[in-house]
């Protein structure tokens, strides 16, 4: 592709974004969304955002992770610990918000990082294998996790929170095990998401077309041609990994903003939920960041807009989702959409002849 | 040529996205409008039956106007028993009471229950469904967690809410929700004086669950209680949801310390696999549940015996003789046994008629008038409940009425 080509291409996917506010906003001051759509717009982005960041590692760099969620969880918690630490400390609840996005995707971005050195020298299947495990590991771990915060500063412990042995009067528990984090003060907008978006875009864009981001795809598309030219594979594989980490905790941040109750439950963040973000990513087309936005949008409000169909919604969500895979990615399918689309071009150039 | 064509891509693929925000109004008022249908024809169905005249009419005529209760709980997924026990109860006392002529001066009520998978996210989306359709009092979330979004989100709007089964301190924090069932602290320590005061064991085991609030709650209350009851704990032992099917580890260390009982503050589903896996083990002490070991007995090929001497904390048995009336009614429109969790929901309804009709709100009230009449009413009223007599509340939103323990004999729940 051109560097003009790239250029319109990368306008029309945060164009798309800007329109999708943009319309949004008007619908919202008309009274035209239901507070359903209103409740919903939040983890649309929260979703469009783990798309995009999974894409970078599965499209871009070429390797298959399950542990986006636990990223995810490391992100919601760490950001979520550090708003209801900070309650006192600093009044503004934009500022405290604000400062555990950054958080999160910084200790996102290091699990990343700490993960990616040894999990990185595997390959295809194993490497899915480890990210799988890693995500149910910090799923755990957050569960039998207990910090409490009294006068004498913070208490840890693995097993309850009477073994916190915080002062009775001034002790607070902040992390509770599988109680998780509650109260958590709900700063997260719809606006606050889009602009997310369009920073993971941005970051996420800006990085495929920059030099780096050359280099990782040539890893993706022959390793030995990559390394005989002298790129840095570790280097360059780290460094997409711990990107696509650190955004993923940005959107833990997110979620657990948009939400008072936050639970490392396996429903939350569990394996499930990393093959849900896979879904959206492999739906969308690997390495396409536009089709993850679309696909991980479609997909998360579908369930709630078919509420009317009660308990076939299910079955029908099943359905979508079938035919949308078979509608991208099957060769007929494929063979008949370029069809159309060439009759349509055809039909387009006679009128102008 | 392509430039146009990415470009018109992008215009019918933003105009898709925003096409969903339209439809989503029209699917919901379809929702909305055929489960109205549904309840009027439950309405009338029951009306026929009971053969009075009050409820032919549709609830939408009535002189009184007409209250919408929405209800939240999983209807699908693996908590699916106990959102619908509760929406089968809600939909049979609201039948009740507008049969009877609805509450106070014919006030109809009118009911629309959504799905939340028992999840927090989506337990939100059910609520802000239920807004788009007008409710005006909630009764949900039926599990903790999501309880506790919802809440939040309640309390912003000011709306009543009433959760039969929201069993952590959290969900009731904010002042306008309630709750029919006990709190999960009240429940462990509840256990632990049961089983003190009765001299049931001195030496204590105890099976839980890490990775639910629900357990872990319940038991760390039952420690602290344990010390004041001179219990001895001699073991204590966790699981997670992952691993929930093999319990032979936790039972070998149990009857190595000589535990001659077991507390077991977990689901059914895990307690039927402890039963029998204790069973094959030759070990058989006291088993000591709380609220959710209710349902052991209706668990698919699950040997009922191995359930006999077993002990649990209930409110509610559908074989005592207070709760007859209802039992034979839910087993007639919905062939199954109710649980715990229906009766609680069962309660709460009739909780918000006598909240209603103590406090004289009327359906044409703002949400915000009519949240703020029932925070008063319900500590006011006082109801004889299935789960309960003489049950009331505090401004907490707690409820206060006698714990009961009920041993099964014979394949019945017995009180103690």
């Amino acid at each position: 592709m051109t560097k003009n080509k790239v250029r319109i291409q990368n306008a029309v996917t945060y164009g798309m974004v800007v329109l999708f506010w943009v319309v949004i906003q008007i619908m919202d001051r008309t009274g035209h969304l239901t507070s359903l759509f209103k409740g919903l717009l939040v983890p649309l982005c929260m979703y469009a955002i783990l798309a995009v960041s999974l894409n970078l590692t599965v499209g871009i760099l070429g390797e298959l992770s399950l542990g986006h969620a636990g990223f995810m969880c490391l992100g919601a918690f760490s950001g979520a610990f550090l708003t209801n630490c900070l309650e006192t400390a600093v009044p503004s609840m934009g500022l405290r918000f604000f400062m555990a996005l950054i958080l999160g995707a910084v200790v996102a971005g290091i699990f990343g990082l700490l993960i990616g050195i040894p999990v990185l020298r595997l390959k295809g299947d194993y490497l899915a294998i480890v990210t799988l495990a890693f995500g149910e590991i910090i799923k755990n771990l957050i569960n039998v996790l207990y910090v409490g915060r009294d006068v004498n500063g913070f208490h840890f412990s693995m097993k309850d929170t009477t073994s916190l042995g915080m002062d009775k009067e001034t002790g607070v528990v902040l992390i509770k095990g599988a109680q998780g984090i509650t109260g958590t003060p709900r700063a997260a907008t719809f606006t606050i998401g889009i602009l997310l978006l369009l920073l993971t875009l941005f970051i996420v864009l800006n990085l495929i077309h920059s030099r780096a981001g050359r280099a990782i795809m040539s890893i993706r598309d022959n390793r030995i041609a990559a390394e005989s030219i002298g790129i840095n594979i570790t280097k360059y594989k780290l460094m997409a990994f711990s990107i696509s980490a650190a955004l993923a905790g940005m959107a833990g941040v997110l979620y657990a903003h948009s939400l008072s109750t936050l639970q490392a439950s396996s429903n939350n963040f569990g394996y499930n939920k990393s093959i849900l973000i896979l879904v959206f990513v492999v739906l969308g087309g690997l390495g396409n960041m536009r089709g993850s936005i679309i696909a991980a949008m479609l997909l998360t409000a579908l369930p709630e807009l078919l509420r009317g169909l009660n308990d076939y919604r299910m079955l029908i969500y099943a359905v979508v989702l079938i035919v949308m895979t078979i509608f991208n990615s099957s060769p007929k399918a494929i063979e008949i959409r370029s069809m159309v689309l060439s009759r349509i071009r055809g039909g387009a150039k006679k009128e102008v002849a | 040529m392509k430039k146009a064509l990415a470009l018109g891509m992008a215009v019918v693929m933003a105009a898709s996205l925003t096409a969903c925000g339209g439809s989503g109004s029209t699917t919901t008022t379809t929702a909305a409008s055929s489960e109205t249908t549904a309840a009027a024809a439950d309405t009338t169905a029951a009306a026929a039956e009971d053969t009075t005249a009050a409820a032919e009419e549709a609830p939408a005529e009535s002189a009184g106007g007409t209250l919408k209760i929405g209800v939240i709980g999983p209807l699908t997924g693996p908590a699916a028993a106990y959102g619908q026990g509760v929406r089968n109860a809600v939909e049979l006392a609201v039948n009740e009471v507008n049969a009877a002529g609805g509450i106070g001066d014919g006030i109809m009520i009118e009911m629309n229950a959504q799905d939340d998978e028992h999840d927090a996210q989506k337990s939100v989306n059910a609520y802000n469904t239920l807004k788009d359709w007008g409710v005006q009092m909630i009764i949900g979330s039926v599990t903790s967690a999501p309880c506790i979004a919802v809440a939040a989100e309640t309390e912003v709007d000011n709306m009543f809410q009433i959760t039969p089964s929201g069993s952590a301190v959290e969900c009731v924090a904010p002042d306008n929700v309630f709750r029919v069932c006990f709190a999960d602290p009240d429940q462990g320590a509840a256990a632990a004086q049961y089983i003190g005061e009765h001299q049931l064991a001195t030496d204590v085991a105890i099976i839980y669950d890490s990775s639910t609030e629900y357990s872990t709650g319940i038991r760390e209350a039952f420690v602290e209680e344990a010390a004041n009851q001179g219990l001895n704990i001699v073991a204590d032992e966790a699981f997670t949801a992952d691993n929930a099917t093999d319990f032979s580890v936790q039972l070998t260390k149990a009857k190595d310390a000589g535990a001659t009982l077991v507390f077991c503050p977990f689901y059914y589903q895990e307690a039927s696999i402890v039963l029998s896996q204790a069973d094959s083990m030759g070990y058989d002490p006291i088993f000591f549940g709380v609220d959710g070991m209710d349902g052991i007995l209706t668990v698919e090929n699950f040997d009922t015996s191995l359930a006999e001497g077993v002990m649990l904390l209930t409110p509610f048995s559908a074989t005592e003789e207070s709760s007859k009336a209802f039992t034979d009614a839910y087993v007639a429109a919905y062939g199954e046994t109710p649980n715990q969790f229906a009766a609680d929901a069962y309660d709460a309804v009739y909780a918000i008629k006598a909240a209603v009709e103590k406090s004289g709100v009327t359906p044409d009230m703002s949400v915000s008038d009519i949240c703020e009449a029932m925070k008063t009413a319900m500590t006011e009223i006082t109801i004889d409940g299935l789960t309960g007599a003489g049950m009331t509340w505090n401004a907490a939103g707690e409820p206060n009425k006698a714990p009961k323990a009920a041993m099964i004999v014979d394949g019945v729940y017995v009180m103690q």
